[in-house]
């Protein structure tokens, strides 16, 4: 919600806003030139009465002396029949230039207020400004939600490039951008007459003025009395006209000067409403000594286009990975609702695919993820649920917060459910979460049509074979077909390759490879400027490869990010593997297909809590990627455990680079087939206090291996946590522990 | 006292010969290009002393810009009913304004003068802009202005 909130108006705005603020920034260098630009007397040497006794001779026919906010005194005058305005020096009142306002400032400020539109163009200023401050809050309060809390706001950022510099850029120029947002819309709201500024309350003219000669004007009391500093305007009166008076704006009020005593006539002094509009005219501005505060908000304003690009970014970003369903009815007039549970939007094709064959057969059909459940579905008999199951037994991220919303679900409107899991049952808790969630529903009461089914890697026949009993459920036939759709791969070549662990039978290699030899000239000139040839990704990812003779991926976590230029995984050769013995047999310059696999679940969090990594054999990939990218230092520290350190100790020549430059905390390394061995899980535990003391500090642990080694470390780190009423569940559930394994 | 009554006199002398004859008097204010936001301008009637009579066309739409149009606001008092139905938008830098009338027969070859003050944003504020006598051997003779104004006609 707080999102949409966020990215909704800020879509629509963004190019107002852009160019708001680049008009804006432009301006906010004015203020500082015309300060260069003019000699400011300090308060209480020179009156009005003495610059305008020193303007005279100079200029006879003085019709009007104007002191602009940043101190600049001009006077227009008029010289045989022509009118003309010229920059004063208040100390000798002599001419230091022709005054012309820049036709360049003119046109940027119309740009700023009005687009060139008029009060149409005013109306959607405001209405920008308006946008701004939402953007604001609505920013503030998402990146405090996913730093978890204000007092992280301080410390360095992380996430990808877009993420980052969003967030860096916002909580630097927020304050800039809000105080700019207000006051501009405050001033919109001012010229639109829906609050009073206090400026339109005129001096009454003066009823009645003294006959007589007109005395000098440097003699003349009321402008004596006047500083110079507080002239805002002084207006002669009309040569023709002896009963004419000077009328004279000051900061403090406004009202007339006698000619012929110099008394003060109809002074009518500022309310509190009209120096509230002065200050805050001020702040927007930066007018009137507060070039400096014009400067920041300059720099603040700067920043808007980057957020603009970086956010639309980041919302393309969002929006490329939401899976689209066609005919998607709404929650409460559909007649089915499918939800979805997916880690990485695999199991959306199957989703899609019931989808199309309800709407086939009439049904009005709602598709969403399993995070996404109503309170109540009014018109729905059926809900399907698709899920598979992240890790050991957890929910995928779209379902992460389905058990809780469950409990807010209404009592009267319940379909009845099936659930449908999705895994691999090499996996010892195949399909847990999809067990879990139908054992939720039960003991809430739900009814269930359809009882359980599973189908294991991905598979068709058992795909269909479901959709015939929800084919008997509706009373019709059904045909559920899901097609693998081929993944969208992309050549890449091996640039290098490291072998180790074969004397431990433990043959892994350190596999790097780059993009292909661009082919057409468009892709060379990509990049030339900087395109790397690369998908995106990060360590921590997944890259999907194909091995010949089968139709299934087999994934690799990422050991590097695309900004390494890279891509590089850490593989161990199976006996049987059929993919890891293509990889082990591949040379420096052969090619593979491969695709990307995000998982961001997987991944340093923001903040500068300690991090934990823990890892055992090729399982070190990910974890050397992300201390590679752990250029801000925050600490981390690595727990691994190899074979003996002659054959397969990966990375060791990074690590201790890495330790050099801080990037790496502390290094544990352990091995088992040396004298004394011991696994990692051992290293853990003899660590325990320090561990303990991490977690207790916030630290957030990574864990990647096989899934003996996570079982064990799990199992150790029960014990580590048991003394402080904590356990590794207990964790998972706020997000600190999240494990890649495999095998 | 007298002063009042004076004053009452001569709105009467205005108003009473306005309801028996009138005839349409074309005002053209030609602008200089002084590269300025649009110009505010009020075309008004004074008499032989100088004192304002009668508003014969006010440019600009913002009220809060009026009181820069000096002379004019200080004779009219800036009461919404002198403008009502005679204002139009703001003049551009370089551009004419061209406006239709209707003016008394008996304000014409008879000492009164008609008036444009001048105001620019950012720019000066120029009283009595324009001064030429309401005759009709005037009619169709530019006047110079000396602030934003370059010519003002008046055709009948």
């Amino acid at each position: 919600m707080l999102r949409r909130i966020h990215s909704l108006p800020a879509l629509i705005a963004t190019l107002l806003l852009v160019v708001l603020a680049i008009s804006g920034a432009l301006l906010s260098v004015d203020p500082v030139i015309e300060r260069i630009g003019s000699t400011v007397p300090g308060n209480g040497q020179i009156s009005v009465a003495m610059l305008a006794e020193r303007v005279a001779p100079h200029f006879p026919g003085a019709e009007q002396i104007q002191r602009s906010p940043s101190g600049a005194i001009i006077v227009y005058y008029s010289r045989d029949g022509e009118t003309g305005a010229e920059r004063i020096d208040p100390t000798n009142g002599q001419s230091i230039g022709l005054y012309a306002p820049s036709a360049f400032t003119r046109w940027v400020k119309n740009l700023h207020r009005s687009f060139f539109a008029g009060t149409a163009g005013r109306a959607v200023a405001g209405t920008s400004a308006l946008t701004m401050l939402v953007l604001c809050l609505s920013g503030m309060a998402l990146l405090v939600k996913r730093v978890g809390g204000w007092r992280q706001l301080v410390h360095p950022l992380r996430g990808n490039f877009s993420q980052r510099w969003h967030a860096e850029l916002g909580r630097i120029a927020v304050f800039g951008l809000l105080l700019s947002a207000l006051t501009g819309l405050y001033m919109s709201a001012a010229t639109f007459g829906l609050i009073s500024d206090g400026t339109r309350d005129e001096p009454d003219f003066p009823s009645a003025t003294t006959a007589g000669p007109a005395k000098s004007i440097g003699t003349l009391p009321a402008l004596q009395r006047t500083d110079l500093n507080d002239l805002r305007e002084l207006v002669y009166p009309s040569p023709e006209n002896p009963d004419d008076v000077y009328s004279l704006r000051t900061a403090h009020g406004d009202g007339y000067v006698d000619q012929a005593t110099g008394a003060l006539l109809s002074w009518q002094a500022h309310d509190g409403v009209h120096r509230a509009h002065e200050l805050i005219y001020q702040l927007h501005t930066g007018q009137g000594g507060l070039w400096w505060l014009a400067l920041l908000l300059g720099l603040s304003a700067l920043s808007v286009p980057l957020m603009g690009a970086t956010g639309v970014t980041m919302w393309w970003q969002r929006r490329r990975l939401r899976p689209r369903i066609a005919n998607n009815s709404g929650s409460q007039s559909a007649d089915s609702v499918i939800l979805v549970g997916s880690e990485s939007n695999s199991t959306w094709g199957f989703a899609t695919a019931l989808h199309d064959a309800l709407h086939e057969a009439g049904q009005r059909v709602h598709t969403a993820p399993m995070n996404q459940l109503a309170t109540q579905y009014r018109q729905a008999k059926h809900l399907f649920i698709l899920t598979s199951t992240y890790a050991d037994g957890d929910a995928p991220s779209s379902a992460n917060r389905f058990l809780a919303r469950l409990d807010k679900f209404s009592e009267s409107h319940r379909p009845s459910f099936a659930v449908l899991g999705f895994g691999d049952r090499q996996f010892p808790k195949f399909c847990q979460f999809a067990r879990d969630t139908q054992a939720a529903l039960l003991a809430r009461g739900w009814q269930q049509s359809l009882d359980l089914d599973t189908i294991d890697r991905q598979s068709s026949q058992e795909f269909s074979h479901w959709g015939r009993a929800v084919g008997r459920l509706l009373g019709r036939e059904l045909t559920l077909t899901y097609t693998h759709k081929p993944p969208h791969t992309q050549a890449l070549e091996l640039i290098r390759r490291i072998d180790y662990g074969t004397q431990v039978q433990a043959p892994t290699s350190i596999l790097r490879f780059g993009p292909i030899a661009p082919k057409s000239r468009f892709a060379r000139i990509a990049r030339r400027i900087g395109f790397n040839g690369l998908p995106r990704f990060e360590a921590g990812d997944l890259v999907g490869i194909v091995p010949p003779g089968s139709p299934v991926p087999r994934f690799y976590s990422l050991a590097s990010g695309s900004k390494d230029g890279f891509l590089e995984i850490c593989v161990r050769k199976h006996p049987q593997g059929l993919c890891s013995g293509m990889l082990h047999d591949l040379q420096p310059g052969q090619r593979i297909d491969a695709f990307i696999q995000p998982n961001p679940g997987f991944r340093p969090a923001s903040g500068k809590a300690p991090v934990i990594l823990i890892g055992a054999g090729a399982g070190i990939g990910p974890l050397a990627g992300f201390i590679r990218n752990n250029t801000g230092k925050y600490p981390m520290y690595l727990y691994w455990g190899g074979r003996d350190p002659a054959s397969d100790f990966l990375y060791e020549p990074e690590l201790g680079e890495y330790l050099a430059d801080r990037r790496l905390t502390e290094l544990h390394a352990v091995f088992s087939r040396v004298k004394e061995g011991a696994y990692v899980q051992h290293r853990v535990l003899d660590n325990a206090t320090e561990i303990r003391g991490l977690i207790e500090e916030g630290a957030q642990i990574l864990v990647c291996g096989s899934r003996a080694m996570a079982a064990s470390i799990m199992q150790a780190l029960d014990g580590i946590l048991s003394p402080i009423d904590l356990d590794v569940r207990a964790l998972k559930l706020q997000g600190r522990y999240r494990e890649d394994v495999f095998g | 006292m007298n002063k009042i009554m004076l004053s009452l006199c001569l709105a009467g002398a205005i108003a009473l010969p306005g309801l028996a004859q009138a005839r349409p008097v074309t005002l053209t204010t030609q602008l200089k290009s002084y590269g300025g936001n649009g110009a505010y301008l009020a075309i008004y009637l004074t008499n032989s002393t100088g004192q304002y009579q009668k508003t014969l066309w006010v440019s600009g739409k913002k009220t809060k810009h009026y009181k820069n149009l000096r002379d004019w606001a200080r004779g009219s008092g800036l009461k919404p009913a002198e403008v009502d139905g005679v204002s139009g938008a703001s003049v551009g830098s370089g551009r004419a304004l061209k406006v239709t009338v209707d003016i008394a027969d008996a304000l014409i070859d008879a000492g009164y003068e008609i008036r444009v003050d001048s105001a620019v944003e950012d720019g000066r504020d120029n009283p009595a802009d324009v001064r030429t006598p309401l005759t009709t051997l005037g009619a169709g003779k530019p006047a110079t202005g000396r602030g934003y104004v370059q010519s003002f006609i008046y055709d009948m």
